[in-house]
């Protein structure tokens, strides 16, 4: 099977305000529909480097970039990218559920609304493919409009998968997006993930080894800001090729 | 005696200052609320709100000027303040937030809030009522709009800052520019805050007398015309209260209950909104 790359990270440095370097020559290819996870110590640089591909980081001042991402042909880490364009193609879950104080139909529609999309049909329809894509319509279809924040905090996680999977991006940045959870709707986000990546490409931040081996297909460790491996994620955890790669994953720090 | 009964005793000593403080506290609260009601219900009459004040000394007539030009007074400076104090306060915790410009300016809003009311009515005197050469109802909304926008400015900068600021994020990361970040999703997570802060601060303003003794002054007859001396409740207490006739001793009464069952009303519904809030 022939892999296309999705987005390729070229000798990308961060720096965040006063010239902190965080991120040293990374390079890296997450391909498409593929489940690509990055793990590493706390303070690696992994969520950093997450924030990169839809420039989080821009909503700061004074944080700097170096190098290049390319998405589809494009750098998007140059001046001329409209960030709001690029951030509803590359989706991302953040590590608390984030539902907005608003109902769980206006929580899934709100992305659509901002694209301009205002029919109310057109919006019911896509609001209800994105709560099936999630697994949680079952769940809600009777309480639609309903707070958001009346669901548990595995349901609201689901619901802002559901929220970003509507506006039907191309990849979709996961930051821990378990480490909140209980170990039932852990496993049920990961299933969903499973699911998800025929249709996307998914990167996924976790601090948890486990969680890692059994979501991605492919895994980069970080280590103090350095990609210091990318490989298979089979590969990776039974023949990592790097010293510090099968020290950190066989436990002896981290 | 052993420490567990030191402490005992010390236990009690405390209880007893505190108890006894909050007494002292409550009384006096009780005797002025309890003085204003049983006065001010063997005033009230329909006399009071349909007719315009009688001829000094005569019997009867009401102050129908005085409760709609306290409105008038009140809703002006809401209109003035409230617009003003948010997108203030808005400034403060979004745009500017971590800048020392904010903090500057919070620290100067907390400075205003404890500037004695009557220093506002002179300042607003001299710029608006000397210059132009009459008292007018505008002067009298605009001071009290002065009053209202720091108290409104920091509820807001302050119910701001407490929208997690990950909410925000996931706005921007579905696409959002900051604007509609702010007005659809933070203004919506702190509104109930806001709302509050705004009744509060319509609440400390509908009881201000001082600001509106330089400025709005009083008016014996009926007026809505905001470019001339207006009538306002609490002016006309403080004229009627200092007064020689019974009969105008007995309306202040009656304002007096009437203004105070108004901001009691405005604080029972900011706390039954904050209640409502927390409870889904």
């Amino acid at each position: 099977m022939r892999m296309d790359v999705e987005i390729e990270v070229r000798g990308l440095n961060f720096y965040y305000t006063g010239n902190v370097h965080v991120l040293k020559g990374i390079n890296l290819s997450a391909y498409k529909n593929v489940v690509t996870a990055l793990i590493g110590p706390s303070g690696c640089g992994k969520t950093t480097l997450l924030r990169c591909f839809n420039r989080m980081h821009d909503l700061y001042p004074k944080n700097r970039y170096e190098g290049e991402i390319v998405f589809q042909g494009k750098n998007i880490l140059s001046k001329d990218v409209d960030v709001i364009n690029l951030r509803s193609r590359i989706g991302m879950v953040f590590q608390k559920p984030t539902p907005f104080p608003m109902t769980i139909f206006d929580n899934v529609a709100y992305g659509l609304k901002l694209k301009g999309i205002n029919k109310r049909t057109e919006l019911s329809e896509r609001v209800e493919n994105a709560l099936k894509n999630s697994a949680i319509w079952d769940e809600v279809k009777d309480k639609l409009n309903v707070s958001a924040y009346e669901l548990s905090g595995g349901q609201q996680q689901r619901l802002v998968i559901a929220r970003a999977l509507a506006v039907e991006p191309e990849v979709l940045l996961f930051d821990e997006p378990t480490s909140a959870l209980d170990p039932i709707s852990t496993s049920k986000i990961e299933e969903l993930l499973a699911q998800l990546k025929s249709k996307i490409t998914i990167i996924i931040v976790t601090h948890n080894m486990q969680q890692a081996a059994r979501v991605s297909d492919w895994t980069g460790f970080v280590m103090l800001g350095k990609l210091i491996e990318f490989d298979k994620t089979d590969k990776m955890f039974t023949a990592p090729s790097e010293k510090l790669t099968e020290e950190y994953i066989t436990g002896r720090f981290g | 005696m052993t420490r567990e009964q030191t402490r005992k005793i010390e236990n009690i000593f405390a209880l007893t200052l505190s108890a006894l403080a909050a007494l002292i506290g409550l009384f006096w609260l009780v005797f002025i609320l309890g003085d204003v009601i049983v006065q001010g219900i063997k005033a009230l009459n329909l006399s009071l709100f349909i007719n315009d004040p009688a001829p000094a000394g005569v019997e009867g007539g009401g102050l129908r000027n005085a409760f709609v030009g306290q409105l008038i007074i009140t809703l002006c400076a809401t209109l003035i303040g409230v617009p003003v104090g948010v997108l203030a306060g808005t400034f403060l915790a979004e745009y500017a937030r971590g800048r020392k410009i904010a903090r500057v300016i919070s620290v100067l809003a907390d400075i205003m809030v404890s500037v004695p009311s009557i220093v506002i009515g002179t300042f607003i005197y001299a710029i608006l009522v000397k210059p132009v050469g009459h008292f007018s109802g505008w002067a009298g909304a605009i001071a009290l709009a002065i009053i209202m926008i720091p108290v409104v400015l920091r509820t807001t900068e302050n119910m701001l800052s407490l929208v997690p600021w990950t909410l925000r994020e996931a706005a921007f990361a579905l696409g959002a520019p900051y604007y509609k970040v702010i007005i659809q999703v933070v203004y919506r997570g702190a509104a109930t805050g806001i709302l509050t802060g705004i009744l509060l601060s319509i609440a400390r303003v509908a009881g201000e007398t001082a600001p509106l003794l330089f400025t709005s002054f009083n008016n014996s007859f009926f007026s809505l015309d905001m470019k001339q001396p207006i009538s306002s409740l609490t002016v006309t207490i403080f004229q009627y209260a200092m007064g020689p006739y019974d009969n105008w001793h007995a309306q202040a009464w009656a304002a007096s209950l009437m203004i105070t069952l108004f901001i009691l009303f405005l604080t029972l519904l900011g706390r039954f909104i904050i209640k409502w809030r927390y409870k889904g």
